[in-house]
């Protein structure tokens, strides 16, 4: 008796957001928590375009703050806990109405399979910000209109942000044009 | 569609904007396909001042990591000193004595009015007005002796630091700043009676670039590009963070949602910051300037110098892997910045640099949003509307 108690306080103090993404996407969802400023939740790559657009067209989360990723390969515990998957795609939507303003999706992804089904169709936004996750993680959003690089040159190789990557490249600087011209 | 067949020659010409043009303000590249004065297609190009911003913060550590957010928007340093250090301090899970929150509130402010006035001188110039650059950089030019005074540097402040800032304000600083907000509102006037109902400016600015409430929300767009197309949304109301929730002040909209509202709406802006100042001095609290905990914040000088615990904390902050150390997590922290909303998702592996840090420029979309502006419209309005977005390269390509 005492732990039903229990369990219907807790379900009545958790936001509604995730109460209904719960339940809606009960198998998909790989974690969830609550933030200082609004929920984040993990959803398995499968699922991760059914999520954003529920949250979009139901929940009313129609502004799409940012995305980009993260790569965890020196985050040992994040890679324990979602199979070793590499990257980390994070969506951060934003709702003008509702009590919980922010969300926060994240979307494991594994090297071997970069491949993510892209928002553009749901957020004009989300095109660059889709560009500038691939140029900088290599990340490979399906269906998306223009996927080039957007920061880095066009011939440029490699993903920048990833973790193997060195802080002052591979050289680039010494095969630059301009510096062999000049010496 | 504007232009009818008379104009058009049925030949496709292209043309390159930039990088080097005066009225790109930094290095913003547009290629635009015409067919006569039409513009049928316009591709902006980022990158040409990406610089790795995002990188470096996985390899300085969190204090160190300020001297980056200077060079994102120059035009507005302190708004991005103030926005990193409140996202580590969220982080952290550490709040700055009130009086902190009150200075870093009257910097933001000042710097939004600093931002504001070049983005107003630029705008006009590129337009053709060529005083009211002269007349706002006069103004412009108070603020950064003011920022200078307080901080030491004009556009390389550094000023905060996570739990404080790194000194407190001079003692003229209530005198320097209550000057120039009572004879500002006065200054402004002499710019509203140039432009906003100049017969020139109306033709150039009203319904050029105009984008609707839906699309603006769909692009990304926030701050004042955001509020002249009609949405009230502001993140010093919608989430007040640094005592904002105790000023008042409006949040202007416009309603069509071009270039001449986006003007309407800084040029009323600037007047709204002035009230907030002034309300910060009014009630600005005693008290400590920063968090006085030394495992946080350097201790005095005099009591590292002085005193073998001020020069262990010293060590503790300054030594490779001693100093601030969030808990590990990620969290994502927002500011309402001059451009609009100027975002940092610090991902931390509970050490002493960040594991990634994120940033989330408003310019970026901004930029984006381009082509739906200027697309069907004139070529000459091309200046026009990148003046008024605001696109600053520092932070479009970090």
């Amino acid at each position: 008796m005492m732990n039903e108690e229990k369990e219907e306080i807790t379900e009545e103090t958790q936001p509604l957001v995730l109460e209904k993404l719960r339940e809606k996407f009960s198998d998909a969802l790989l974690d969830d928590a609550e933030t200082q400023n609004g929920v984040s939740v993990v959803v398995n790559k499968e699922n991760s375009y059914a999520l954003l657009e529920y949250l979009k067209t139901e929940l009313a989360y129609s502004f799409l703050v940012d995305v980009t990723a993260v790569d965890n390969s020196q985050l040992e515990s994040e890679l324990m806990q979602y199979d070793y998957a590499r990257f980390m795609v994070v969506y951060q939507l934003y709702t003008f109405e509702g009590e919980t303003s922010r969300i926060r999706v994240k979307v494991p992804v594994h090297e071997k399979d970069l491949k993510i089904q892209s928002v553009t169709e749901l957020w004009k936004a989300a095109n660059w910000l889709e560009r500038e996750t691939y140029d900088m993680f290599g990340i490979d959003f399906e269906g998306h209109p223009d996927l080039r690089r957007i920061l880095m040159p066009d011939d440029f190789e490699g993903h920048p942000l990833r973790k193997d990557y060195p802080l002052q490249g591979r050289g680039e600087r010494e095969r630059f044009n301009f510096e062999k011209q000049n010496r | 569609m504007q232009g009818g067949m008379e104009r058009t020659t049925g030949e496709k010409m292209v043309l390159n904007f930039g990088p080097q043009h005066p009225a790109t303000h930094g290095t913003l590249r547009i290629v635009l396909e015409l067919d006569g004065e039409t513009i049928l297609k316009a591709t902006p190009h980022a990158g040409y001042l990406h610089t790795g911003f995002e990188k470096l913060g996985e390899h300085l550590d969190y204090n160190q990591y300020i001297v980056v957010t200077d060079r994102m928007n120059y035009l507005s340093p302190l708004s991005n000193n103030f926005g990193y250090v409140l996202a580590v301090e969220q982080l952290l899970g550490i709040e700055v004595p009130e009086r902190c929150q009150y200075i870093r509130v009257l910097m933001a402010e000042l710097s939004r009015l600093a931002d504001h006035l070049l983005w107003l001188g630029t705008a006009a110039l590129d337009l053709g007005a060529f005083s009211v650059f002269l007349y706002s950089f006069r103004e412009r030019e108070k603020l950064y002796s003011i920022f200078e005074k307080t901080t030491g540097a004009r556009l390389t402040t550094s000023y905060t630091r996570v739990g404080g800032v790194f000194r407190d304000l001079y003692d003229g600083f209530e005198n320097d700043a209550r000057d120039f907000i009572t004879n500002f509102p006065k200054a402004l006037k002499e710019t509203h009676t140039l432009l906003t109902r100049n017969r020139i400016w109306m033709d150039r600015t009203k319904g050029v670039g105009a984008i609707s409430p839906e699309d603006a929300i769909n692009y990304g767009l926030t701050g004042p590009n955001l509020r002249a197309t009609g949405v009230a949304h502001d993140l010093r109301k919608a989430e007040p963070y640094s005592s904002y929730e105790k000023f008042q002040f409006d949040v202007p909209v416009g309603t069509n949602g071009d270039v001449y509202d986006r003007y309407l709406v800084r040029m009323e802006e600037m007047i709204q910051s002035c009230g907030i100042v002034r309300q910060a001095l009014d009630n600005l609290p005693e008290g400590p300037f920063s968090l006085e905990d030394n495992k946080v914040m350097m201790p005095d000088k005099s009591d590292a110098y002085g005193h073998i615990e001020g020069l262990i904390h010293h060590f503790k902050i300054v030594m490779d892997g001693h100093g601030v150390q969030p808990p590990q997590g990620d969290h994502y922290c927002a500011t309402e910045s001059p451009n609009g909303e100027l975002g940092f998702y610090i991902v931390s592996d509970g050490s002493g640099t960040g594991y990634r840090i994120r940033i989330r420029p408003p310019s970026f979309f901004h930029f984006q949003s381009l082509p739906h502006m200027l697309e069907g419209g004139m070529v000459s309005d091309t200046v026009a509307v990148l003046g008024s977005l605001n696109v600053i390269a520092g932070e479009l390509d970090r």
